[in-house]
């Protein structure tokens, strides 16, 4: 559990970072989000000590972050970067050890979770030994994450991890990432400004803007209760797209006319957005379509109420 | 004298001098680069982790660079004597400037991500600075070694004057005694070594950090030897520690003399004349070869010990001037002959006193000369055409020079250039023949063995009397060379081998064959 109270950092005696406090739950993927410039990555570093705030404090796990050396903190707390940060005269192998290695595993152990790892994320043995020059965008993304992963941190703190990845490989990357064991047991902090991927991987957002916590909450209550004009603003034109994604198929069910869909039996925790989408191919499939289309629609009303 | 002898011959004559100088002058170059790598790279990563400090220790470093390295080498011997320890000092502080900045570059160049994710993954600062910062700076690091190692291949030339040994030894040497062989012969060798440094250290830079991991040793395994072989004769002591300038060990009235003549085989090292007298003052050397009119042998209570067996010819100092310009400028001549006959040895010891120790300015003591003995004149600032004075590098030349300039200046309508400092006798003689200079104060020994060069017996029957060896070289010259010696001077500044008065008073020796005698009974 991370605790922030009170935080703020400035730059030049402008305040990048205001007096804010939030908190990040056991085994929670909590997003900050927000428009670049509003203070989200100052205070992601803030959490693993990149950063010092001028004010406030931050506790994990009800121990304060300033008790203990910042290297120390840090080798406790998985980070996977923008551009990977991957060391450059390092092959992957090496990249990806370097935790375990400043935490003096032995050989061993470090050469079987690192196997381990990369079988995990998709990655072929015979890049252990390539420089990171050598890989792919996404490659080089899932070395950092490995990287981050070794030394089974209870935390991952991540700035903006897939902003530099195309759609496709971010779409590939996003749903390997949510079916990742290893990291349902963690604490995540990702920040990112994009609105999709962070109702994709969330649990809960932190919108920010100008140094200060606009709304915190589930992706449901940011479109259907939104505290002010900026928060609906903010998310206004991936409306549509966004509410079909958060709803999911057990919350549409009881408005599903059932005769219309026979004994087809779909996924229940299936976002009405995918099903709707593999439907959508289909003509055979109108019909069903069609029945899921309006439960949603009825689904929505009863939210907007 | 082999005369007609080239480069090839040479090499293979003196191959044994050659390889010796070479592993002295890599010796030089590597040790230098050694500590001044000790210190600069230190101080590199010092002002990339306290960057307020970075201007001020680049700027140092510099103005250090600035300072030309004959200066340089002239300021580090009333600290550290003459020898390795001067030359090395000198070099290390040449090569600070490239491995300071590169180290800083290099450094504070390498890409703040990376250094961020060091830092995230929980690095220290010694970690980040060896896993991360100083492998990846390498490459820009490894380009300041090089470039300081090819400066120090150069400026090491210099390291004969300190008596530290090195190509320098052959380069001065050669210049002094008019042999483009042997010039070569240090030449060559130096550029080459230059070369050979800079694109196997390129080897190192161009490849990448992983794949030299496993040889990098062998660079600077080599760079040791050459130290240690640079090192050992440092260690042996003789009993007389003896400095010789580089022309006079190519000499016949020189060391080559001293060996024929007087069997004596002395182990000199080779340093410059602008700091031997200094040197042997101070201890640092007992026998140097020297000039008898120098100012210094006053100064500094040294004694010229007695040329029993007359090795070294007479040395008048008269102008000589092309036959040509002397009908160009009418009345040059017996302006410049106002000078004949007024110098003796006692007076010109006493001019170059005042200058090289009492540090007066050549141009007040050439004045106060001229009015003493009443040739003074003030300058006619005459508008006639310009005449061009050359000197050697050395300060008698430079108070000669200002005399001659006056002189003209206040008898005659001509205007004056001097062109002082135009080192030895070989760059003085080709300035006068390609007319870069008009005229210059030689010295009749000087041209008898340096610039005619005649075989033995001729030089065995003119040089030993005074009269002789000048109507021999007057006559040889205007038929070789088309140039006229004018009247000498009065003095003769000829060679000499001196040490200190004390010393020479203790072990009673006052004639050359006293010392041999001496160091035969050891």
């Amino acid at each position: 559990m991370i605790n922030l109270s009170g935080i703020s950092k400035y730059f030049d005696k402008a305040p990048a970072v205001d007096e804010i406090s939030f908190q990040a739950n056991e085994k929670e993927i909590l997003v900050l989000l927000g428009p670049s410039g509003c203070g989200k990555t100052t205070t992601l570093k803030m959490i693993n000590r990149l950063i010092e705030p001028d004010r406030g404090s931050i506790t994990i796990n009800g121990q304060d972050i300033k008790e203990q050396k910042p290297e120390n903190l840090r080798r406790g707390i998985g980070f996977v970067m923008q551009h990977s940060g991957l060391f450059p005269h390092y092959t992957v192998e090496e990249n990806i050890a370097v935790v375990p290695t400043l935490l003096k595993w032995d050989k061993k152990k470090i050469r079987n979770r690192t196997m381990e790892l990369m079988e995990k994320l998709h990655l072929a043995g015979q890049l252990l030994t390539r420089l990171p020059q050598e890989l792919s965008g996404g490659q080089q993304q899932r070395v950092g994450i490995a990287r981050a992963l070794i030394a089974n941190t209870p935390i991952l703190l991540m700035d903006e991890p897939f902003g530099a990845l195309d759609n496709i490989t971010k779409a590939d990357i996003h749903s390997e990432f949510k079916s990742l064991e290893e990291l349902k047991n963690k604490t995540i902090i990702i920040v990112t400004h994009d609105i999709q991927e962070a109702f994709e991987l969330g649990h809960r957002i932190c919108l920010m803007d100008k140094g200060k916590i606009v709304q915190i909450g589930t992706p449901k209550e940011m479109l259907y209760k939104p505290v002010n004009d900026f928060v609906s603003d903010f998310f206004a034109s991936n409306r549509l797209l966004l509410e079909h994604k958060i709803a999911l198929i057990k919350d549409v069910f009881p408005f599903i006319t059932k005769d219309k869909f026979g004994d087809n039996i779909i996924s229940a925790d299936a976002s009405v957005w995918d099903v709707m989408q593999q439907y959508s191919g289909q003509n055979k499939d109108l019909e069903r379509y069609d029945a899921i289309s309006k439960a949603f629609n009825a689904y929505r009303k009863t939210q907007l109420s | 004298m082999n005369r007609e002898q080239n480069l090839w011959q040479f090499v293979v004559e003196q191959h044994e001098k050659l390889l010796s100088q070479i592993v002295q002058h890599l010796g030089l170059t590597f040790l230098s680069l050694l500590f001044a790598i000790l210190v600069g790279v230190p101080l590199g990563i010092l002002i990339s982790r306290r960057k307020k400090f970075a201007s001020a220790v680049l700027g140092i470093a510099g103005i250090l660079q600035t300072v030309p390295s004959i200066a340089l080498l002239g300021f580090m011997i009333p600290l550290f004597g003459i020898g390795a320890t001067p030359a090395i000092v000198a070099l290390l502080i040449y090569a600070l400037l490239p491995i300071i900045r590169n180290t800083y570059t290099g450094i504070t160049g390498v890409s703040k991500t990376v250094v961020e994710a060091a830092t995230a993954l929980g690095m220290n600062s010694s970690q980040r600075l060896f896993k991360v910062e100083l492998p990846l700076g390498l490459p820009v690091i490894i380009a300041g070694i090089r470039t300081a190692a090819v400066i120090n291949v150069g400026v090491a030339t210099l390291a004969s004057f300190v008596a530290a040994g090195g190509l320098g030894e052959f380069i001065f040497g050669g210049i002094s005694l008019n042999n483009s062989n042997m010039i070569l012969a240090g030449a060559i060798p130096a550029a080459l070594l230059a070369i050979l440094l800079d694109q196997t250290i390129a080897l190192l830079q161009k490849n990448s950090f992983r794949s030299i991991k496993k040889f990098i040793w062998v660079v600077p395994a080599i760079a040791l030897l050459c130290i240690i072989c640079y090192l050992k004769p440092w260690k042996s002591k003789q009993q007389f520690d003896i400095g010789f300038t580089p022309e006079f060990m190519g000499r016949q009235d020189g060391d080559l003399g001293l060996r024929d003549v007087y069997g004596l085989y002395l182990n000199p090292k080779i340093v410059s004349d602008a700091i031997m007298y200094k040197a042997a003052f101070e201890g640092d050397l007992d026998i140097i070869s020297g000039y008898s009119t120098d100012g210094r042998i006053k100064a500094f209570d040294l004694v010229v010990l007695t040329d029993d067996k007359k090795i070294f010819p007479p040395y008048d100092a008269a102008p000589i001037i092309k036959t040509q310009t002397l009908k160009r400028f009418p009345g040059l001549e017996t302006t410049l002959d106002l000078l004949a006959g007024r110098i003796n040895d006692s007076v010109m010891t006493d001019l170059n006193y005042r200058t090289d120790y009492l540090k007066q300015s050549p141009e007040k003591v050439a004045k106060d000369f001229l009015t003493h003995s009443g040739l003074y004149q003030s300058p006619r600032n005459g508008d006639g055409a310009t005449i061009r004075i050359g000197s050697k590098i050395f300060g008698e030349q430079y108070i000669l020079a200002e005399i001659y300039k006056m002189l003209i200046e206040g008898n005659t309508p001509y205007k004056v250039e001097t062109k002082t400092g135009l080192g030895g006798t070989k760059i003085c003689f080709d300035a006068l023949m390609a007319d870069g200079i008009d005229f210059y104060p030689e010295y009749t020994g000087t041209g008898l063995l340096v610039l005619l060069q005649p075989d033995l017996k001729t030089v065995a029957r003119v040089s030993k009397d005074s009269k002789k060896t000048y109507d021999f070289v007057s006559s040889e010259f205007v038929k070789k060379y088309d140039l006229k010696w004018l009247k000498p001077i009065g003095f003769n500044n000829s060679y000499a081998l001196m040490m200190r008065n004390k010393q020479a008073k203790e072990l009673q020796l006052k004639k050359i064959s006293d010392l041999k005698n001496h160091l035969d009974k050891k």
